[in-house]
């Protein structure tokens, strides 16, 4: 069954290859080879879409990229519901099933239309002004409501089951649009031998030649000189042809964001297709060659379904074979919808008039439309339309008033004139300049390495752009580093050249009509919205934009952004230049959340860190946090434990026997070199110089400033080698910090550091039992305490691999820390867990880390730290070498605020109960009856509950704390406040005693 | 000696493996690995030490029987030897001023072999990586996604990615990904 409006003989789709379709449930077929919209119109569907603001029904406007009416939701299943496509750009495949959008109950009786009569409450800036008072009906009255009301298309609800791609892609020549001019740079550019990319959003590249039915290349007919060099092209081993693809986005360094449509045209596309791919390409030199895009007339109603711009008419006859009426009317102030009118014509359509606002229209088009026994009306003007759901009817009248008749239409083709497609071109931070004769924005001054040709570089001549373009492609391409060689010879081509038309709005929009004559169909901007921005007041185009929004939908005004500023430079009284245009801004058209997410989504969001006896915690039941990229070990919590069950049983166990805990994610960097001391003592506030080779010093680096920075433990492993470990979450930066200083201040010392934080795995097993634990598994090392005391480090084997052995504690107990081989980390801890398992030993995670290290008033850099407290602060002044004559941050200790009296100081707090433990963060008062605010003299840093301690402990900073020993103080809570003692911060073994113990 | 209870080496990426017909991604055996940090004029010594010159144009590699070095920077290299042997010993007795730092298990190597290989790589790492410009032997410090590998091309359609072994399931999972896509 051929569709009604489908042309036999015309267009290029095979009529054999029948797809069906759903709209709105009824069902449709189409060929395989059109888009949604050119198949519903072989349908005689016009009406698609409800409009933003006033519901009006709207129609196809365009055939292509620039559509701002026909936007439709594409459902493939459930969780596939695309709102807001393109029905001008959407590929039919078979099975497609498309809805419209803002309609309700249905898209012929649409309840919402009510705003069309109320518009004139709705009228430009009415959001600015309506919804002012009361302010509190901002929140709960007007926003909500017109959140509901706003958007267009419907979210899909469930989550995407596609995925998306991404390519780098580089190349000597990106040739932006596979129009006549694109096509010619691209292959001009490839035959002399740059790598060339060459892109086009059409499923076949042609631009114009599509729709330009007399185009003559090289001898042949236009379209299939295209295609035939689109052949050429992807024959080439230097070529890549992308089409489907759009150039949305113009960068710095001629990079250029491109999305490729890969299957959401096919019915069943394979697994491992995409959906999409970005494509981020880096080019030497880019040809921007993206066209024009035509302008519709201003002029009352204009907006009815069957109103459309010429050119996408003609597109429909000559690329789809589809009339997109049977009696149509052509209302025009330029050559081109002639042409549109004459294809019309020649195949058996009735054109029943051409409308031409101009006076005296001349030339051998018009001449061919009158011999064609076309109606021409110069000098006139259509001044409004019959028909609601369908344009029914013409208003014709002379154009400076006068009687007017009616003509009986389904459809009318308009053309205001072509605006050459800059956007890309001004994205790349270039100036558009105005050309007074043709009235129009042009290239103007560039701003990187690209140019410009064809009707986008306002050369409207067939084989003047054919010219143009391959000059440039061949020149683009030889600046590019190509071998180049002599530019082939100069393409005959003959065409139409399409310049002239009108800006603003046509008679019967005029300065004194109430007409809805639209310029932003998508935004449901009139001419009358614009002249009463500047009435209000609006002078800079900017200004008119955001008031009327015009050209801000997501069709970024390609069709309405000229018309609006020359309405806005009328009513100014001023020259357009003068007035100034808005800048493009990327995407040239919508880009999916997907395509720019890509591959970085579910596993992929983000690097998730593991370490090496990862799988070990995992099977044993840990419970995991994230630090950083982390996952660390948190507690392993046995049958019927809580959090607090286990994370108490952990810490009891450490002090009673001993537990085994995976410190792997701990920085570590390997300093080596003849100056590795002399380094070491700059970076740190420590003594190095004597510190011997197989000892350990605890460290602390500050910045600049004289803040702490970081703190690890450092291992001297010979003279010229140390083993400095950094907090897990410091790592990266403090390895940056250190690198800084060796290149930028530091470059006459002989060091190098490497990170081996991933080398090696560490296993620390901390506790009475630990020497027991690991000694049967040693080898090479003396575990005594008089060979290897506390603070030492030794290299030996475990368990026959390798292994630096630190003995240190961050419990307090006798501990010691297993550096191996990161593969064999997981080998080496079920060896230790084994032997731990023999004296009663447990793995303990983060928490209890925290906790333990807490009873002994260790310092955590980031929770006791903010990186506003000082080594005094922190009680570490014992860390400070004083004898030492420089090191970084060394002067801003000595700043006078950093030295002065009541600063706040490192204690630890008692609850007066004991049961109660504080919430970290919390604030600290003297005097708890005080007004509020109150004064915060300090805050909690720390707090847990010590079931080794048998209460609650907490570290934090108050002001002036080293002198309120003993002193009570007070933590205001919601439900009550706390009272607290100050004490000391070490709060389980006063006298380290356990270190050896 | 090998003991009865010697630890298990267990590599980060074991039993990983994603083919197509157009791309594989495996990861690669063990291997012995330096960072190498050395002055110009500890060059000569420490590339006598190595058995062969030390590259010295950028994105360059030099290798001979089965050791290989990857210039990174004006003074550093990753030296990666899959014969079986170690590095250390032979730079232990150079006495220029230079750093040896095993970083053997710090690192993970991933294989991406095949006609899709270059696109597999593309979708994540933004250099350019065609055949002309980084032709074989090439490599780079550079980035892969979200993450910082080292990419060397050691074939015509192959790749070795190293990365540090707590991102190599990230690697391995973008580069399966990726090679869902890279049938050309």
């Amino acid at each position: 069954m051929t569709a009604p409006f489908r042309v036999a003989g015309k267009g290029r789709l095979t009529p054999a290859k029948v797809v069906r379709f759903t709209f709105d449930g009824e069902h449709y077929s189409g060929l395989e080879g059109d888009t949604l919209a050119s198949a519903l119109l072989a349908n005689g569907v016009h009406l698609v879409g409800r409009s933003f603001k006033y519901h009006r029904p709207r129609g196809f406007l365009s055939a292509g990229a620039e559509e701002p009416n026909a936007l439709v939701g594409i459902h493939r299943d459930a969780a596939r519901k695309t709102p807001n496509v393109r029905a001008t750009v959407q590929e039919l495949h078979d099975g497609l099933a498309a809805v419209s959008q803002n309609r309700w109950p249905s898209l012929k009786h649409d309840v919402g239309a009510v705003n069309d009569l109320a518009s004139p409450f709705f009228s430009a800036g009415f959001y600015y002004k309506t919804f002012m008072w009361p302010k509190a009906a901002w929140k709960h009255l007007y926003e909500p409501r017109i959140r509901e009301a706003a958007g267009l298309g419907v979210a899909p609800d469930q989550p995407d089951p596609d995925h998306y791609a991404a390519h780098y892609g580089h190349c000597d020549v990106l040739v932006l649009g596979g129009g006549a001019a694109g096509l010619a740079a691209a292959l001009a550019a490839a035959e002399a031998g740059a790598r060339v990319i060459l892109a086009d959003e059409q499923a076949e590249p042609g631009g114009a030649l599509r729709f330009e039915s007399g185009a003559v290349i090289d001898g042949r007919n236009g379209w299939d000189w295209a295609t035939a060099t689109v052949a050429r092209l992807r024959a080439m081993e230097n070529v890549r042809v992308l089409t489907r693809t759009t150039a949305f986005g113009y960068y710095a360094q001629n990079f250029v964001g491109l999305t490729e449509r890969v299957s959401d045209h096919l019915a069943a596309p394979l697994p491992d297709l995409p959906r999409e791919r970005l494509w981020q390409v880096r080019a030497k030199r880019v040809v921007i060659a993206s066209g024009a895009i035509e302008r519709h007339m201003v002029f009352p109603d204009n907006d009815r379904p069957g109103v459309m711009l010429a050119s996408a008419a003609r597109t429909y006859l000559n690329h789809y074979g589809v009339a997109v009426g049977r009696q149509v009317g052509v209302y025009t102030a330029n050559d081109s919808a002639y042409h549109a009118a004459i294809d019309l014509k020649k195949a058996g359509v009735d054109v029943v008039a051409i409308v031409d606002l101009r006076d005296n229209p001349q030339g051998p088009v018009v001449d061919e439309a009158r011999a064609l026994g076309i109606e021409i009306n110069a000098g006139r003007a259509v001044v409004g339309v019959a028909g609601k759901l369908r344009v029914s009817a013409m208003t014709v009248q002379p154009k400076n008033g006068g009687a007017s008749r009616s003509i009986a239409i389904d459809a009318l083709l308009t053309s205001a004139g072509w605006t050459p497609s800059v956007h890309l071109f001004s994205q790349s931070r270039g100036k558009v300049a105005f050309d007074d004769e043709t009235r129009r924005f042009l290239p103007g001054a560039y701003a990187q390495d690209c140019v410009s040709v064809g009707a986008c570089n306002g050369t409207d001549d067939l084989e003047a752009a054919l010219a143009e373009a391959a000059g440039a492609g061949h020149a683009a391409a030889k600046a590019a580093g190509a071998k180049a060689g002599r530019a082939g010879a100069k393409l005959k081509a003959s065409g139409e050249g399409w310049s002239g038309g009108m800006l603003g709005a046509a008679p019967g929009a005029g300065a004194d009509s109430k007409a809805k004559a639209f310029i932003d169909f998508q935004n449901d901007v009139t001419a009358k919205d614009i002249r009463q921005a500047v009435r209000e007041g609006m002078r800079s185009i900017e200004h008119v934009k955001r008031f009327t929004t015009n050209g801000m939908a997501t069709d970024q005004g390609k069709t309405s952004n000229m018309h609006g500023l020359a309405i806005a430079a009328e009513t100014l009284g001023k020259p357009i230049p003068e007035v100034g245009l808005t800048t493009f801004r990327a995407p040239y058209t919508p880009v999916t959340f997907g395509a720019i997410v890509n591959h970085a989504r579910g596993s992929l969001f983000d690097p998730t860190r593991r370490t090496p006896m990862h799988g070990w915690a995992e099977r044993h039941g840990a419970v995991f946090e994230d630090v950083g990229q982390w996952k660390r070990a948190w507690y392993f919590p046995k049958a019927g434990e809580d959090m607090h069950a286990a994370v108490d049983r952990e810490c009891v166990t450490v002090r009673q026997s001993a537990g085994i805990f995976d410190a792997s994610t701990l920085g570590k960097i390997e300093v080596v070199g003849p100056d590795a001391a002399a380094f070491m003592e700059l970076l740190y506030t420590n003594p190095w110089q004597k510190l011997e080779p197989g000892r350990c010093r605890y460290g602390i680096m500050l910045r600049e400033d004289g803040f702490i920075y970081d703190d690890g433990v450092v291992g001297r492993l010979a003279d010229d080698r140390f083993h400095v470990t950094t907090t897990t979450g410091g790592a990266a930066r403090v390895m940056n910090h250190m690198e800084d200083y060796l290149q930028t201040e530091f470059p006459h010392l002989k060091v190098y550091l490497t990170s081996i934080s991933e080398q090696w795995a560490v296993i620390a097993v901390q506790g009475p039992k630990s020497r027991e634990i690991i000694a049967p598994l040693v080898e090479g090392i003396d575990l005594s305490d008089a060979a290897m005391p506390h603070m030492s480090v030794r290299e030996g084997t475990i368990c026959g691999v390798p292994t630096r052995l630190f003995r240190m504690s961050f419990t307090g107990e006798r501990g010691f820390e297993i550096n191996v081989p990161a593969d064999y980390g997981q080998a080496v801890w079920e060896a230790v867990w084994a032997e731990g398992q023999k004296h009663g030993a447990c793995a303990y995670g983060t928490e209890a880390m925290h906790v333990l290290r807490a009873e002994k008033g260790y310092i955590i850099v980031g929770q006791e730290t903010d990186g506003t407290v000082t080594t005094n602060d922190a009680g570490l002044d014992w860390a400070v070498g004083k004898k030492k004559a420089d090191f970084v941050g060394i002067r801003g200790m000595m700043r006078p605020d950093l030295v002065a009296p009541g600063r706040k100081q490192l204690v630890g707090l008692r609850t007066k109960n004991p049961k109660v433990v504080l919430e970290e963060g919390a604030q600290i008062v003297a005097d708890p009856k005080q007004a509020v605010p109150m004064t915060m003299i300090g805050h909690v840093t720390s707090s847990y509950w010590s079931e080794n301690c048998g209460h609650s402990i907490a570290l934090a900073l108050v002001e002036g704390g080293r002198d309120r020993m003993g002193d009570t103080l007070y933590v205001p809570m919601p439900d009550g406040t706390i009272e607290v003692e100050v004490s000391g911060t070490v709060f389980f073994d006063e006298k380290g005693e356990r270190l050896n113990g | 000696m090998a003991r009865s209870n010697e630890a298990l080496r267990r590599p980060a990426l074991e039993g990983r493996a994603a083919s197509h017909a157009w791309v594989s991604v495996t990861p690669a055996a063990p291997a012995s690995r330096l960072s190498l940090r050395t002055p110009a004029d500890s060059v000569g010594a420490v590339s006598k030490a190595l058995g062969f010159a030390l590259p010295q144009k950028p994105k360059t590699s030099a290798q001979k029987n089965g050791r290989a070095a990857l210039w990174l920077g004006p003074d550093e290299w990753l030296v990666i030897d899959e014969s079986g042997s170690e590095i250390s010993p032979a730079l232990g007795k150079v006495k220029a001023f230079h750093s040896a730092v095993d970083v053997s298990h710090r690192n993970v190597g991933i294989v991406v072999s095949g006609p899709g290989a270059e696109a597999t790589i593309a979708a994540g790492c933004p250099q350019d990586i065609l055949l002309a410009t980084f032709p074989v032997g090439a490599c780079s410090r550079t980035v892969l996604g979200k993450i910082e590998i080292v990419l060397w091309r050691t074939g015509d359609t192959t790749f070795r990615v190293e990365c540090w072994r707590s991102f190599s399931d990230y690697a391995f999972t973008f580069l399966s990904e990726a090679a869902r896509d890279a049938a050309v």
